[in-house]
Formats: C-alpha cells, structure tokens, sequence
C-alpha cells in the first residue's frame, strides 16, 4: 500500500502582482518502506514540494493522500495533528531548541501528542539510546558536536512513530564523514522499514537511497531508481 | 491533546523564556509592579476609608431613630426651603411623645447648644457643646461612662446642676485629678460632675461626646435656650422592629404636631442608614476617581508588556514554526505566549503585593488600623494575570498564526 500519492499537485503563490507557479502539476506515489531522494537546482520547486509532503503548507489544486487520509481539505489544527502523528522531520540546521536538553528536544513531539510525563521520558530515553545518544541524554546543542545534534533531530523525528522520515539537506551543515555517520544511520532505518523521503541536491547522498527523484520548473523531471 | 499537558507546557516554556531573559522580564515586571502597587495601595486606603466612616457612625446605632425638624440630607434648594419653614420641635412636644410612645427601648428628647468655653478655676477649654437631655439619653446613646454615673429621673425632672462630662473635657479641666464633685463653669451656671463619658475617639470631631457636656434638659432651657429646636433620640431595642416603631413615632408626631391629613409630614426621622448610603455614594465616587488613575498606570504596565511580547514573539518566529511542525496546535501556541506574559505579571503582582505590605507596614505609624486584606491580595492577583492576558493576547495570537513554512524559514 503506498504511504503518499500525489494526484496533480499545483502550488502557486501570490508575490505583488505576479504569480509564482512553484509546483505545476505533480503526481507521485511513494510505497511504503521506500527510500526516496528529491532533487532539483534552487527554485525548481523542491522546497515547495517538501512542504507540502510534510504539510507544512497545502497545495493550490490537486490532491494529496497520507497514509490513506485526504490531506488538502485539512485545516491547521488538522495538519498539525497531521505532521505530529505521520510525519518526522530533520533539518539541514536540525532546528533543536537551545535552552533544552537533548532529552527534552525529543520529548516535544510527545508533548503535543498528549502524551503524559513518565510515557515520554521513557519513550525519548529509549529514541535517543537507537541513535546512539544514551550517554549525552542531559546535554544542551551548544555541549554536543553537529553530528551529535542532528542524530537528536533524528531520534525526535522518529519518536511518534511517523509513517515517514523527511530529511531537508541532513548532511548540509556537517563535514563529509559526520555526514557519513548520519547517512549510514538513515541505510539502518530503511533496512528496518522506515519510510524515507530526503531532499538534496547532493549527488551522493542521493545515491544512498534507493530511488531520485528529480524536480525542474515545478515538474518531475525523471524518476528513476538508483543502479547500483 | 490535553489541556492540562498543554498548561504544564506552556507555563515550562513562559518559566524557560522568562529565565532566559532576566534584565528583559525584570524591566517589564517592573512596570506591573508599580501597576499593582496602585491598585492595591488605592484599594487598602478605599478599604481604611469605609472602615472608619462606619466606624465613626457606628455609634449612631442601627435601630436608633432620630426625629429632627430636618433631614440629615437635604438633596436640593427647593427642599431646603421647605425643611426651613417647618416649625421647630419644642421640648413640650418632644416630651408628649416620650410619654405616648410605648413599645420602645428608650426615648431622648435632646438640645444642644454651643458655648465658648467651659471653666473650672483658671482652666478653660475650647468651644464646647452642651446637651440637654433625660435619664434616657444613656441607653439611646449607647454610651459608657469611664467614671461616675449618669443623670438620674429625680436630678432630671428636678432641673438640678448636676452634670457628665466628656473624656477630653476631663482631661482639659482636670488633668491628674478626679472631676468627679468637682464643679464646672459652663458661662454663668455651675454645675457639679457626677460622671464622665469613656473615651470614643474623634473621627468625625463635632459628633464625639469627648468634648461635650451632658445637663438635664429643664436646666438647659431655663439657663441657656429659652426655645429650643429638640431632636428625639429613640432606641428601638430591636432590629426587626424598627420599621413599626418609626411608624408608630411618626403617626404620634404628626398628631403631636397637629399635622392635617393629606399634608406632608412637618418633620423628618432619621437613621444611621442615611448617614451610610452617603458615606457609600461618596466612596463610590473616590473609588471610581482612584481606580481610574490606577488604571491608567495599570495601562501603561500592560503596553509594557504587550511590546515585550511582540518581541519575544518575533525572536522565537522560527522556535514557533518548528513546534508548529512538530505539531503544536494554534490553541497551544496562544496558551504558551499568554502564559508567559501571565506569568511575568503574576511574578510583578507578587513583588507588588510585597512593596504595598512593606508601605503599608510603614503607614501603620500614622494610621494604626491599615491592613493588607485578603480581598486586597486577590484583587491584585486577579488584576495582574488579566492584564497578562489581555495584553498578552495580540501577541500571542499573532504567533498562534503563524505559517510554520514562513515560520522556519526565518532566521
């Protein structure tokens, strides 16, 4: 069973007097326990795409199912229900709250889904322990390295169990090797059944995935798998 | 998700933001703080106010009706031409009705008459009131003596000189001694002290019995106002009854005064409840003149705040996108920005609580009775969370709405 299909996706927006077509019509279908990677030059509409696969932001026309519901008729709170149950983000600048601790960066998820104190300190103790943080559970982003930070950005996107992993440039703000690290992290959750989506416009980290997907002005430009 | 995690949240997340801009919050708590002291300190004060004007006519009595020639409260020009032209209350009529009227406590036909100085030897004292009354005066009064006894039926109806004296009298004519037997000059008439009044305190300075001297009230006619104005001072004994008795006083006088039917009275009983619904219409008006300016004050607190909000608002855009993203609802979001500014003005409001015990602690030396109230400490409380909350609110809602895509994209 597929975990997204786009259906004619369109996104515009209004910038003054002019129109900016971002997306013009994509269609997409992505299986569950796939490893994808989105490509395209800056204003291919990536980004746009990216957004509105983690609901973020709703397309103008076309239709968009996750994990079998209808999304685009969804207001905020919905979305926002949404992105807390279905969707794990990481981000090129792994967007950590400074003043938290790793632990309580992993917690956050678990707040807005309701979930009450005990539950989610067990349940983040035992997220940033798969990612290989056991030890640095009590440190603040600015006492861990890059590579540290956005292994928490990982466990916190995976700690509600989403039906997808969305990776914005996860290795954009490390050296090669940490880049290594965090990218041999996401072979292991793909080989345990996570259903990956990483966008970049790094060549090689997408051949780590199994499938590129390629966007040009707002179109998919080619959709191949990855040979090995 | 519920609203009781959202609340723990919020408050940890306005705890977190306050700590982490001390000088910021601190700066902002202070304007509350002055907000709050003004309020509160105008509200004790209010409070002290209303305390000791009911304190001053509590000696009035509740069920003490007073029947005068005039209203203690004459609302306009018209009326007061009116009440002027009445006929006074003779003493022979005040009498008829202290015979007539049954079913009450104490009745007190009373006449009081100015006189410049009351003397005994070389010792004088300032402008003096002297009442002419019964034996009866006592228990319509209310009144206690520190010494000696009050007039008696015999001394009364005998017009004999005899008199009681109130506590500063005593103590300006006799400092040191016993006036009791001692004999006082009040103008050409000597009178001998048999009793002096406890001390009552001088609120309302003229209607004290400290600087007043009581006589029978033959003697105060035949020496001193030969046509009196009387008041009768009657003592219903009963709460419950009051309203039959001033009925029934009031049917007796216009028979008294031979008041036709279908004219209006030519007299007027009053009550202590005059005395306070005036005293409430006045304090109502310094209420409303002091909350006002405290308002103000409050006002520019809440500006205070609601500018550090929408900073604190535009600092943390992108923290809001990303809870957004991680899947904060609107409703959450609004929760944690007035949270927090709730939380700076409950922090101000308990400074401020401290600062106006502190002052208050310090105007005990002038005024012994201020106290911080419990009233007062929830209405400080209660006012500062809701200026949080109010001027928390744009803020706040502005954040709530925020697109998380434009939301993360800011740096």
């Amino acid at each position: 069973m597929s975990v997204i299909h786009l259906q004619d996706i369109c996104r515009s927006y209004v910038m003054g007097v002019e129109t900016v077509h971002a997306l013009r019509g994509v269609s997409l279908t992505i299986e569950r326990g796939e490893y994808v990677a989105i490509m395209g030059p800056s204003g291919s509409g990536k980004s746009t795409l990216m957004n509105v696969l983690g609901c973020l932001d709703t397309a103008t026309s076309g239709s968009y199912e996750l994990n079998g519901q209808n999304v685009e008729e969804m207001d905020d709170d919905e979305l926002a229900d949404i992105r807390n149950r279905e969707i794990g983000f990481v981000f090129q600048t792994f967007n950590l709250l400074a003043r938290a601790t790793a632990l309580r960066n992993v917690e956050l998820p678990l707040v807005y889904a309701g979930a009450d104190i005990d539950e989610r300190h067990d349940i983040a103790l035992a997220a940033l322990h798969s990612v290989g943080l056991g030890d640095r559970v009590y440190h603040r982003p600015n006492e861990m390295s890059g590579g540290q930070r956005q292994r928490v950005a990982i466990a916190r996107a995976l700690v509600n169990h989403p039906s997808i992993l969305l990776a914005d440039e996860p290795t954009g703000n490390l050296d090669t090797r940490t880049g290594n690290e965090i990218l041999e992290l996401f072979d292991q959750l793909h080989n345990a059944g996570h259903t990956l989506i990483v966008v970049t416009h790094e060549e090689a980290v997408a051949r780590r995935s199994r499938r590129i997907i390629r966007i040009r002005d707002g179109l998919i430009a080619s959709d191949e798998p990855v040979v090995r | 998700m519920n609203l009781l995690v959202e609340f723990q949240e919020g408050a940890r997340i306005a705890w977190d933001a306050i700590r982490a801009n001390k000088l910021r919050s601190g700066l902002t708590t202070f304007g509350i703080v002055i907000g709050i002291v003004t309020v509160s300190l105008m509200a004790t004060a209010l409070e002290e106010l209303t305390r000791s004007f009911h304190e001053a006519v509590s000696f009035l009595g509740t069920d003490v009706l007073y029947i005068d020639q005039r209203e203690w409260f004459v609302d306009s020009d018209q009326k007061w031409d009116v009440v002027q032209r009445r006929p006074k209350i003779t003493v022979l009529q005040a009498r008829a009705l202290e015979r007539e009227l049954g079913m009450v406590r104490g009745v007190a036909p009373t006449v009081t008459y100015s006189i410049e100085s009351a003397r005994h030897g070389t010792r004088s004292t300032s402008t003096i009131t002297i009442i002419g009354t019964t034996e009866q005066f006592l228990i319509t009064g209310g009144h206690t003596l520190s010494a000696g006894r009050f007039l008696t039926k015999p001394e009364v109806d005998g017009d004999r000189d005899v008199c009681i004296v109130g506590a500063e009298v005593a103590d300006q004519l006799f400092p040191g001694e016993s006036p009791l037997g001692q004999v006082l000059q009040l103008g050409e008439q000597s009178h001998t002290i048999i009793g002096v009044f406890a001390k009552r305190g001088t609120a309302f300075g003229q209607i004290s019995l400290d600087n007043q001297v009581v006589i029978p009230i033959g003697k105060m006619v035949r020496a001193f106002t030969w046509n009196p104005n009387c008041t009768i001072q009657i003592k219903v004994g009963d709460d419950a009854r009051v309203a039959t008795a001033r009925e029934e006083a009031r049917g007796l006088m216009r028979k008294i005064r031979r008041v036709r039917p279908g004219q209006p009275d030519d007299f007027a009983i009053n009550q202590q409840e005059q005395l306070l619904g005036q005293i409430a219409k006045v304090s109502g008006i310094i209420a409303t003149c002091g909350f006002f300016i405290t308002g103000l004050s409050l006002f520019v607190g809440g500006i205070g705040i609601m500018n550090i909000m929408f900073v604190s608002v535009a600092e943390r855009t992108r923290e809001i996108g990303l809870r957004k993203a991680l899947g904060a609802r609107r409703r959450t979001i609004l929760l944690q920005f007035l949270l927090e500014a709730a939380s700076i003005c409950l922090v101000g409001g308990v400074l401020a609580l401290g600062v106006t015990a502190a002052t208050i602690a310090f105007a005990r030396r002038f005024v012994p009775a201020a106290t911080l109230s419990l009233s007062v400490i929830i209405l400080a409380l209660g006012v500062a969370v809701v200026t949080g909350v109010v001027s928390g609110f744009l803020p706040a809602w502005r954040a709530s709405r925020l697109s998380p895509v434009e939301a993360l994209r800011q740096e």
